[in-house]
């Protein structure tokens, strides 16, 4: 059911906001046991929530936009009052003593929080196996992962035990969940929105945004969480235009430029360039112009990432010393010891690597050699973009290389893991906004998903171009064999 | 001193921290107020929690620019935050907020007048490298020990972690401790002039470390640097430059190595002694701080506050010896603080002469406030009635005996020193024939002492003064009743 859908059968009184939330909790029994997409479900707080919104319904007030909807929010963005452990022994059992600006913006606007879910440790993985609370399972196949890091959030909504939920994007966390989950995944402008209590990993990358059912859902979620926070001195001021009136334009004269470099790589899955190609003429179909578009430096976007992503996360992680909050280690014999040993039991392995990774990349001797040399990658990467946007109005390719990979595929090897986010990272490195929806399926069954990226703060083009799509395309009705988690 | 002593030259250089005193912190609306309870203001943004990210205080850029344009410094249209890394707990996120490569400010200078008990007053420039923002850190108890090595334990305070801090760094231009001295408290005057700090240095809003090395003569190449650290005072300063100047002197000259090292002053001991050996400058890993943007600073909001700018203690020196006639001694202890030179220009500005207002000011209005402990805008003596009690006493109307009779009843409460002294009849006596009258009659008592004086004892003069001034409960005009005397006696 969509958000739109919804709030007609709720205003109509058809179905109360607490029958919503007795069906969520229903379908969360049932399945979660298996995909363990959820933390923690927020049983009480959920009813409370719709409580609210049934007796404002009864007492005829006007009902705010996500009046009565089930979100699921990612555990890495602080609810006042609930755990927030960002998957990590670290914070496993931190209360936040404030909310962050887009779930407040979010139940301000009448939602309903369902529950908080799993991350790969600190947003560190394309996987959430590195969770320090268990996997994630992909609802098309339990055997395989649901892409990472948001990677239960993303299971929820697919899954249905909400009707759309937050997480986060720094190197294509929603995007390539999103992808493996066949689910819609937005990831906003860099600063379009807030990022106040979402806990930092690599802040100059780091974006929110929703997963949704459907593009729609998506352009719903992101007019509440999206505008100006004095909170966050990254948020940008310019004002949040109507995503949902843009939705229904067609294509006629939409230029839409196809990356050479993404379709020639090597690790490409042959029916995902397959699915996408093909996604490609549909939208040639629906008006668009179509053209080939070459950005150099797209391939050199996971190296860049991988030296500023972990300097920025070391950096942002030092403050988990065991002094003030969060796990302390029990045994430690002077204050150095205390703090290495907090933090050798605190992390697990995958962020001790990469704070290992950050920290070295910033030190001295090895900084211009790395940090600084990938800030400059990183500009050319921007300019390749910039340049790109001079000849078309969104790029389009595969979210990831693949699609959904068995558990335990690259346990023993992260460098293999780090190249699913090959297509997702650039748009970070360039702030850009991008979306995944699903445009197909592989022969074994799961989903296949592109992304279309925009220029910046042209998310309306983004949902435009990705309604449309969808609209014609019907994807998630040739879903060749379901869910194996049935509905 | 040796002979080898006389080619040995001090070069010093000081990195100054200036607690910028806006009520909030710098990235949190978190008071900043000094001496409360441990941990009383901080909030989440203070502590580091996850999620929370900082915000620049607008206060605290317009406080360090006004600073960084009192120091003639270039104001950089645009500058940024870094990040300098290191575990410590008094830090809560484990890096501080700082500037590192591209600072708020580059490039100044200031003159300091360095005034030396028998040595000649001289003006020094003293040049600026940089100044720039960043966040104080927390402060460590530690229990059973007065450092964190051999304690038992320690708690930490965060009430001063995220206060705004300007860091002052000088060039390596002063020679002496004394210069050091005199460059420290020029700061702290500019910045109290400014109004951005307090510059309280017990309280640790002024904190002033010293980097000090020594070679043979000014084309030498420099020493190895030593830096010293926790002096209270401007006088521990000068101290602490001085025995740190003549130990590397003696090392040297014993053919020691003078190490690379931060050194304590010790108060109690009059000496520095070893904290920690720098071998290689640590490894802070700066990089760009991504939670903060760009500082901008245009060239519209630079020249607004630069127009809010006072007129600065060396202005004002200069001004009052040149305007104004007063000596460089005058000039430095009327300017010493802004509120005391705010004083003497109000008094001068109400029609007192410079010379007088700075005498009365300097002298027993200054030691009645230091003894009560109170400032000049503490004072109901208002700069008003100061001056007219000097044009009182200028234009004959009272002696300056009165006016020290009535000054303490004026410190205490204030008033018209007019109506105290017609109230409390101490008009002087200035009608030549009155005293003419009372003259006679004096003479008349006294033929024995009008005789002596006759004969030769001048010095009897004072005695018919003496006489006179008790006869008229001092009122009588000192002037005339010398002239009138003479004249009478000489008859």
């Amino acid at each position: 059911m969509a958000i739109a859908e919804w709030r007609q059968q709720l205003q109509l009184g058809k179905v109360s906001a607490r029958e919503l939330v007795d069906q969520q909790l229903e379908r969360i029994n049932e399945v979660d046991q298996k995909l363990h997409a959820f933390l923690d479900v927020t049983v009480e707080r959920a009813y409370a929530d719709a409580d609210r919104i049934d007796e404002a319904r009864l007492a005829g007030d006007s009902l705010p936009p996500l009046a009565g909807v089930p979100l699921a929010i990612k555990d890495n963005l602080c609810t006042k009052g609930i755990n927030t452990t960002c998957s990590s022994r670290m914070l496993q059992n931190f209360v936040p003593p404030y909310e962050s600006t887009v779930t407040e913006r979010l139940w301000n606007s009448g939602a309903v929080l369902i529950g908080k879910t799993n991350l790969d440790e600190f947003a560190m993985g394309s996987s959430t196996e590195t969770s320090a609370f268990g996997t994630t399972f992909n609802p098309w196949n339990t055997s395989k992962v649901p892409g990472g890091s948001s990677g239960g959030s993303a299971a929820a909504v697919a899954a249905g035990e909400c009707m759309a939920a937050l997480g986060s994007d720094t190197g294509g966390s929603i995007r390539q969940p999103a992808s493996f989950c066949g689910v819609v995944g937005l990831k906003p402008t860099y600063g379009r929105v807030s990022r106040w209590g979402l806990v930092a990993f690599a802040s100059s990358l780091d974006q929110v945004g929703p997963f949704a059912n459907c593009v729609a859902d998506a352009a719903e979620i992101l007019q509440v969480i999206a505008g100006p926070d004095a909170r966050d001195s990254t948020c940008l001021k310019a004002s949040v235009p109507d995503y949902l009136s843009s939705l229904s334009q067609p294509l006629n004269g939409i230029r839409v430029g196809l990356i050479s470099e993404c379709f020639d790589q090597k690790g490409l899955q042959t029916e995902v360039k397959k699915s996408v190609l093909s996604a490609a003429d549909q939208l040639k179909n629906l008006g668009a112009e179509i053209q080939e578009i070459s950005c150099p430096r797209f391939n050199d976007g996971i190296a860049t990432y991988y030296v500023i992503a972990p300097s920025e996360a070391s950096a942002n992680l030092a403050r988990y010393d065991g002094v003030k909050y969060g796990f302390r280690a029990k045994e430690f014999e002077s204050l150095s010891s205390m703090t290495s040993c907090t933090r050798s039991q605190g992390f697990g392995k995958e962020v001790q690597r990469r704070i290992l990774i950050g920290t070295y990349a910033l030190s001295a001797g090895y900084v211009d050699a790395y940090y600084k040399k990938a800030q400059q990658v990183r500009t050319l990467i921007r300019r390749d973009f910039e340049s790109a946007f001079q000849k078309v109005d969104v790029l389009l390719t595969p979210t990831a290389p693949t699609t959904a990979f068995e558990a335990g595929t690259h346990a023993d090897n992260p460098l293999s893991m780090y190249l699913s986010d090959l297509l997702t990272i650039p748009a970070n490195l360039a702030g850009l906004p991008a979306i995944s929806l699903p445009c197909g399926f592989d022969e074994s069954g799961m989903p296949i998903g592109m992304q279309l990226i925009s220029n910046v703060l042209e998310e309306s083009r983004l949902l435009q171009v990705a309604y449309q799509f969808e609209q014609a395309s019907s994807v998630m009705e040739t879903a060749p064999g379901g869910h194996c988690i049935p509905f | 001193m040796s002979e080898s002593d006389l080619t040995w030259e001090a070069v010093i250089g000081l990195e100054t921290h200036v607690q910028l005193g806006t009520n909030s912190k710098i990235f949190t609306a978190a008071s900043t107020t000094f001496g409360d309870e441990p941990n009383t203001h901080i909030d989440p943004i203070v502590c580091g929690l996850p999620g929370t990210l900082p915000v620049l205080n607008q206060k605290v850029l317009q406080y360090a620019v006004k600073a960084a344009l009192a120091l003639n410094l270039n104001i950089a249209e645009q500058s940024k935050f870094d990040r300098k890394q290191y575990f410590y707990p008094d830090l809560p996120k484990n890096y501080q907020i700082s500037q590192f490569d591209e600072p708020i400010a580059e490039d100044g200078w200031i003159d300091v007048e360095v005034a030396e008990k028998g040595k000649e007053t001289y003006t020094k420039k003293v040049g600026i490298e940089r100044l720039h923002m960043e966040e104080d850190a927390g402060k460590l108890v530690h229990a059973g020990s007065d450092r964190l090595a051999g304690s038992t334990h320690s708690l930490v305070d965060y009430n001063r972690a995220g206060v705004a801090l300007a860091e002052i760094v000088s060039k390596p231009d002063l020679r002496t401790g004394r210069e050091a001295a005199e460059y420290a408290a020029e700061i702290r005057r500019i910045m109290r002039y400014l109004g951005v700090s307090d510059g309280n240095m017990q309280e640790g809003s002024l904190r002033c470390d010293v980097n000090i090395s020594v070679r043979q003569g000014p084309n030498a190449p420099f020493g190895t640097k030593v830096e010293i650290k926790n002096m209270n005072s401007f006088s521990a300063i000068q101290k602490a430059c001085e025995y740190e100047i003549q130990r590397q002197i003696n090392a040297y000259e014993n053919a020691e190595l003078v190490v690379q090292e931060t050194r304590l002053w010790d108060e109690s001991k009059q000496l520095t002694k070893s904290m920690r050996s720098k071998e290689g400058s640590s490894d802070y890993r700066y990089f760009p701080d991504p939670d903060l943007g760009p500082i901008e600073v245009s060239k519209e909001l630079r020249e607004s506050w630069r127009a809010e700018l006072p007129e600065l203690p060396a202005a004002k020196r200069t001004r009052y010896i040149e305007e104004l006639g007063l000596s460089a001694y005058d000039a430095r202890v009327l300017t010493d603080e802004y509120s005391m030179a705010y004083y003497f220009e109000e008094v001068v500005s109400s029609g007192a002469d410079a010379k007088s207002g700075s005498n009365w000011i300097t002298g027993d209005i200054a030691a009645y406030l230091k003894s009560t402990r109170q400032s000049f805008v503490d004072l109901p003596f208002k700069p008003k009635q100061l001056a007219e009690m000097i044009n009182m006493i200028n234009d004959g109307k009272i002696s300056g005996k009165i006016a020290k009779e009535i000054l303490p009843e004026l410190l205490a409460h204030g008033g018209s020193p007019q109506k105290i002294v017609a109230d409390r009849g101490l008009g002087m006596i200035s009608d030549p024939e009155v005293i003419t009258e009372i003259i006679d009659e004096l003479l008349k008592d006294h033929p024995n002492e009008v005789e002596a004086f006759r004969a030769g004892k001048k010095k009897l003069q004072g005695f018919f003064v003496g006489q006179l001034m008790k006869k008229t409960s001092g009122k009588a005009d000192p002037k005339l009743v010398n002239k009138i005397l003479i004249k009478k006696l000489s008859d």
